[in-house]
């Protein structure tokens, strides 16, 4: 195969892998402290028309990151107010504010519709972007991509190195125990259903402001459902929540370079279409087939609603 | 959802409001049934403007519902217009036919007109427009400016009608440029601004110079943009997202035919036809030209569209050769409106396999 085109496919592959990781990676978050929601379409949805109309009046990406980070937020506290004071059933609640978020993004989005943004340039690391084949896809992305794997960092030391990130841990495992050492239960599950939120707020203004700038209603198109997903599947470990969103965004790009290369496959292009969701799945299913693995890291108060006893 | 839950709860009120006031105020109500958000260019765009132009011309009411599913859901919105009395129901999406068809039978006072698909009925007609002819236009200008002779097509779904685009648009680039091939990417999605993106990107890496697209969105107008070739657009004028790379566009126009129904409908002259207009009807039209079309290539199609009005010119005129090389007409024939509904297969020039 062609140098030039392999990197493409791996270039694409990245971009493709981004709002992925970045929306899995702050539900993992959520969901190791017990809380599950669904709703990551709606903030996505949220995050993208926020970060499309912060970027359009003030000009800068940076502002609208934060605005669709802000956006992405507010939508996870509402959510935790009804789950986690109000004891709301998280399923049904999730499923609602995904609903909601897609509708209001329309609502608010209507008069953005016609407008354009300018594409945002890569940021080219000196010399490492020259290496032959992996040195584009790399080392001459957008920001957000390089945060990206900062987030992932960032969270992998958080999670297995860091204090806090045991009492997350322990809080999503047993959180009556948590509760009876002192810790504050509510609070922290509150914090870490917001740092979800505000992650998939951000994954939806990388939609709008990076990947494709524009905005357009339903434009998220199911990422935010196939973030949650990915996190299962992963059995909530992050490194295979990165490997899971890259191999999704790879099997796409790779169907879609062997439908334009004229190559005479003969696969219904169908098949093509659902191969990302089959391979990903199938992968991510062997590596984790381990049931101990499984049930080591998945949090086992999952969805539970806990209410501390005085 | 929530935005169509707005829409139904102001129709009910309508309908209330129309109750109340007896019913000759509904009596020259039109009401259009809209399977997408409106937005600002795309198919449903184009079935507003068409709204808007029968409002200011003939002076009757319309109200319409937006992001109407193609199911049950349409059922419930088409039966409660006809029950609150409009005059007339357009039903624009393909998947509304059976359920229209359902309701017209309980309505018989009621004029139905559902775009695209193939069942009529006593008070149904249908209406659709011939894109393909503007697409084989918009092929004849990527054969003259290709550079690479790599054309590449982002598509939905296999369809006749989007086959139809894909096999006009090589036949007119080769009617000019016999090295011309065609690759197409179908993303299996009306409208997904990233995949669509992805798909174009992958199709300029693959050597394609000009592009084109069978979806919704203007995000490969932009990636051609972006990524320094030519685009041609889809249903509306996109050159605002690619003011550089947007050569023209197939758009579509409804205006005319909605006046023209009213006014039958009025006079009480309306007949269920099926109409499937093109240039003639000047419902198909190009949007304008892009300066770096040289002129003369401008003139030569200028002169092409007057051929397609006066239909001196079809765009699968014989011989048409399918990919494996048979002969589907031969020459000195037209395809037939017959055979352009069971298109199944891709002409010569396209190199990508067909899904089935």
């Amino acid at each position: 195969m062609d140098a030039s085109i392999l990197s493409s496919i791996l270039f694409a592959t990245i971009v493709a892998g981004t709002p992925l990781i970045i929306v899995a990676l702050g539900q993992l978050i959520a969901e190791k402290s017990g809380v599950l929601n669904l709703g990551a379409e709606g903030m996505m949805a949220m995050g993208a028309i926020a970060g499309f109309a912060i970027t359009l009046h003030t000009g800068s990406p940076w502002l609208g990151v934060l605005a669709g980070m802000a956006a992405g937020a507010l939508m996870a506290s509402l959510f935790a107010i009804v789950v986690l004071t109000l004891m709301g059933n998280q399923v049904a609640s999730g499923l609602a504010l995904s609903i909601l978020g897609v509708g209001l993004s329309a609502f608010i989005g209507k008069p953005y519709e016609s407008e354009i943004l300018p594409t945002v340039g890569a940021i080219r690391v000196p010399l490492l972007a020259d290496i032959p084949i992996i040195g584009e896809p790399l080392f001459n992305q957008q920001a957000l991509v390089y945060l990206s794997w900062v987030l992932f960092g960032t969270i992998v030391w958080f999670l297995y190195r860091s204090r806090p990130g045991l009492v997350l841990r322990a809080v999503g495992e047993s959180p009556s125990s948590a509760h009876s050492i002192g810790y504050p239960v509510i609070r922290i599950r509150y914090l870490a259903t917001i740092f979800g939120g505000a992650m998939a707020g951000v994954g939806g203004a990388f939609l709008s402001v990076f990947y494709t700038p524009l905005w357009v209603e339903g434009m998220v198109a199911g990422r935010g459902w196939i973030a949650i997903a990915l996190v299962v599947f992963a059995t909530w470990r992050p490194f295979r929540v990165m490997v899971g969103a890259y191999l999704f965004g790879g099997v796409m790009v790779v169907q879609l370079f062997v439908q334009g290369s004229g190559l005479g496959i003969n696969i219904p292009s169908q098949f093509l279409s659902a191969l990302p969701y089959l391979a990903t799945i199938i992968v991510l299913v062997i590596i984790s087939r381990d049931q101990n693995t499984v049930r080591l890291n998945a949090p086992v108060s999952l969805g539970q609603p806990y209410r501390p006893e005085a | 959802m929530a935005l169509t839950k707005i829409m139904i709860k102001k129709l009910a009120l309508v309908a209330l409001v129309c109750a109340m006031t007896g019913a000759s105020m509904a009596a020259d109500n039109v009401g259009f049934v809209y399977v997408s958000p409106i937005g600002d260019a795309g198919w449903t765009y184009q079935h507003d403007l068409g709204r808007l132009q029968l409002e200011k011309e003939t002076g009757v009411t319309t109200s319409y519902v937006e992001n109407v599913a193609e199911g049950p859901d349409a059922e419930r919105v088409i039966r409660e217009m006809a029950k609150r009395g409009d005059k007339v129901v357009f039903a624009t999406s393909f998947g509304y036919m059976n359920y229209t068809l359902k309701v017209s039978k309980k309505f018989r006072d009621t004029a139905f007109v559902h775009v695209t698909g193939y069942k009529m009925g006593e008070n149904m007609g249908l209406v659709n427009a011939r894109f393909y002819e503007g697409r084989y236009l918009t092929g004849v200008i990527a054969g003259e400016m290709t550079k690479s002779n790599i054309l590449g097509y982002v598509a939905a779904f296999p369809i006749p009608e989007v086959l139809q685009g894909i096999n006009a648009f090589i036949k007119g680039a080769r009617s000019v440029n016999p090295e011309a091939e065609l690759r197409v990417i179908w993303v299996n999605s009306w409208y997904d601004p990233g995949k669509e993106r992805q798909a174009a990107i992958t199709l300029i890496s693959q050597g394609a110079d000009m592009i084109t697209h069978h979806t919704d969105s203007t995000a490969v107008v932009q990636a051609a943009e972006d990524e320094g070739v030519y685009a041609f657009g889809y249903h509306s004028d996109m050159s605002k997202y690619g003011p550089r790379a947007h050569l023209t566009a197939t758009t579509h126009h409804w205006g005319d035919y909605y006046v023209k129904t009213i006014k039958e409908v009025q006079d009480g002259t309306w007949a269920p036809i099926s109409v499937w207009g093109g240039y003639p009807r000047k419902m198909i039209k190009l949007a304008p030209l892009n300066d770096a079309i040289p002129e003369e290539l401008q003139n030569r199609i200028r002169n092409m569209e007057e051929q397609l009005t006066v239909r001196e010119l079809h765009p699968f005129a014989g011989p048409v050769i399918d990919q494996s090389g048979a002969t589907i007409v031969p020459a000195g024939k037209n395809m037939t409106d017959e055979q352009l509904n069971k298109m199944n297969y891709y002409l010569e020039g396209v190199v990508s396999t067909i899904p089935n």
